[in-house]
């Protein structure tokens, strides 16, 4: 057993960090894309993360498809889900207020949550790493080779992500919606529709987070609310609404709360991330990269 | 203006009413397991008397109030058992530190709007409920802290259900009471105009921070006496109790209830108080889904809140009503 030097220590967890923080990063970004259309926080991003994980498990171990093709029917169907959330809960709603539909999102998660217990029980349940469990020797730490997937499906989301909303039709009807959805409809952009394409992509993002971080930490049925609410704090972190905001604040998130779990206490671990947030909100409370919000007379 | 004093001849009716039903409940329930649901409910609506204050009237939104609940217990718990103090002068302590977190949350969070208010709340709340299940050698961990005192007056000690009853009730009567008088006040007024909207209330001059930060403090106080309570009655307590899914769960009572009225919301914590009860009893996996059912549905179709939608339907039927039978009438 070979001795950790401090370098190699820091190395280990800035690495695992960025890891998680990836994860949180892609969680933040699905509570931005809903965000940016309808203005609400969306609880139900918790059990998007939570069902890509449990129902990639559900395809691989009990079904014996493939783990790439369970990879993408998990997140089709978590994209559908997103799609059904919006169409059976979020449109019928009576009261477009902020408060109402974030409650709306609330019972919806816990609706889901609970559906999740009674299907595959309370216990925790994983998937195997993607590509073998041998260890990789990177700059003196020991990693998982399942962070490689989880840092290259990150970016490849995120600059297909990036894509989207700067180059195709309906990714600037989006951005437009999210500017001025009032304006946006004046000039013949469906809101509903967008809203509607909004969570079905938030579901597909969130799943896409819950499947990669599976082999890592588990899924249960309680396993996204965690990461969700942390992603969330990542959102904010980086200003919310801003897609690149996520990214930063997400990997900030992960980088201290592992640094400071791993050097300082572990017993905390889970309280770190909101405590920076708090603070950030104290201080700087449009975020680190957003604009500040302008309140409307 | 003649609404007024019949608002307050209604209030005061409701009053005597609700103290009767208190006095007499008992002479009718012999069951232990319905007293206790009757004091959760008591202990519930001391919670949600002072979260209305915050939602209902001052027009913010708190997910971070179990975080209180939990602090009033705690600090109960510990100052009683670990440190020998009287159970009076720490329910009291326990309401000034209580009180004193919410001033140092709320001050640089009630800037703060929507979003980030309900974000800041509900970290303060993990943070809370994570400092509960971790400081083991304080709080007992997350097997919970055992052996809190019964409170006393002189040599009298409420230690059954029935004298628990009657002290739960007095603490939530004398709860309603301080809010009637505080939603009828220049305090009271002052909220509303802030929750209709915050720039008319501060263009007539009216210090809509302040307001919002005095009612924050003030509703944190009333959850920590609910809490504290809360310990000194079941002697036991454990981190579970003051997660989020708490703060979720008052909040709700609050809405469904319907925002902006006193009595609404003691209906809305009554009728969820015994449906989680009842649920929970049926099986625990069934409760979350049916809970989270019944909010998505009342939320999507009675925003309102139950009563304030029932009533409105009805008016609306009846006002169709009226139409078809002139229509009929014009048409014969």
């Amino acid at each position: 057993m070979e001795k950790m030097t401090f370098s190699h220590q820091v190395s280990q967890y800035v690495l695992t960090g960025l890891g998680s923080g990836s994860i949180y990063a892609l969680i933040g970004i699905g509570f931005n894309i809903i965000h940016n259309a309808t203005r609400i926080v969306n609880i139900t991003q918790c059990a998007f993360v939570m069902l890509g994980g449990m129902l990639c498990i559900s395809f691989f171990g009990f079904l014996h498809l493939p783990l790439f093709v369970s990879f993408f029917l998990a997140i089709l169907s978590v994209t559908f889900i997103g799609a059904m959330v919006e169409r059976g809960a979020i449109r019928p709603a009576k009261s477009k207020s902020i408060l109402v539909l974030i409650f709306i999102t609330i019972g919806a998660y816990e609706f889901m949550s609970g559906t999740a217990m009674l299907a595959w029980g309370p216990d925790p349940m994983t998937l195997p790493s993607f590509s073998g469990e041998k260890p990789l020797r990177v700059l003196g730490a020991t990693l998982d080779p399942q962070y490689l997937w989880i840092f290259a499906i990150t970016i490849v989301t995120v600059i297909i992500l990036h894509l989207f909303f700067s180059r195709t039709v309906t990714g600037k009807a989006m951005r437009a919606v999210a500017a001025n959805a009032r304006a946006a409809s004046l000039v013949g952009i469906s809101v509903n529709r967008m809203t509607l394409i909004s969570f079905a992509l938030s579901g597909t993002v969130g799943a896409i987070a819950g499947v990669i971080i599976t082999p890592i930490t588990t899924a249960s049925y309680h396993s996204g609310l965690m990461l969700g609410l942390k992603g969330f704090a990542a959102a904010v972190l980086g200003g919310y609404g801003n897609m690149f905001g996520a990214v930063v604040g997400g990997l900030i998130l992960g980088i201290l709360e592992n640094l400071s779990a791993g050097l300082i206490t572990s017993e905390y671990k889970n309280a770190i991330a909101f405590l920076i947030l708090l603070l950030v909100l104290f201080f700087r409370s449009s975020g680190l990269l957003g604009e500040g919000e302008v309140e409307r007379v | 203006m003649p609404l007024v004093p019949f608002f307050k001849k209604i209030n005061f009716l409701f009053l005597l009413i609700f103290a009767l039903s208190i006095l007499l409940l008992p002479l009718f329930i012999h069951t232990a397991y319905y007293l206790f649901v009757m004091n959760v409910i008591g202990l519930n609506i001391i919670v949600v008397v002072g979260l209305n204050l915050f939602i209902g009237y001052a027009g913010q939104i708190s997910l971070g109030h179990a975080a209180f609940y939990g602090i009033g217990a705690y600090t109960s718990a510990i100052l009683t058992t670990t440190y020998g103090f009287h159970p009076w002068i720490s329910i009291g302590l326990a309401m000034f530190l209580t009180g004193s977190f919410a001033c140092i949350i709320g001050v640089p969070t009630l800037k703060l709007r929507g979003s980030y208010l309900v974000m800041a709340t509900l970290g303060f709340n993990i943070i809370i409920h994570i400092i509960m299940v971790q400081w083991e050698t304080v709080t007992g961990g997350p097997d919970g802290f055992p052996g809190i005192p019964f409170l006393t007056v002189g040599g009298f000690a409420f230690d059954t259900d029935v004298k628990l009853y009657y002290l739960v009730w007095l603490f939530s009567f004398l709860s309603i009471l301080v809010s009637l008088n505080l939603v009828d006040s220049r305090v009271g007024r002052a909220l509303r105009a802030l929750r209709s909207s915050e720039i008319t209330a501060n263009t007539l001059g009216v210090n809509t921070d302040k307001y919002k930060i005095k009612v924050f403090v003030l509703s944190a106080m009333f959850t920590s006496v609910a809490g504290s309570l809360y310990a000194h009655y079941l002697t036991f307590i454990s981190p579970k109790t003051f997660d989020m899914f708490y703060s979720i769960k008052v909040v709700i009572m609050v809405i469904v209830g319907g925002l902006g009225s006193i009595w609404g919301p003691l209906f809305g914590c009554a009728l969820f108080t015994i449906l989680s009860e009842l649920l929970s009893s049926i099986s625990e996996t069934l409760n979350i889904i049916t809970y989270g059912l019944i909010l998505m549905f009342i939320m999507m179709f009675l925003p309102e809140g139950v009563i304030v939608g029932l009533v409105e339907h009805y008016q609306r039927r009846k006002v169709r009503m009226l139409i078809e039978t002139e229509k009929a009438e014009a048409s014969d």
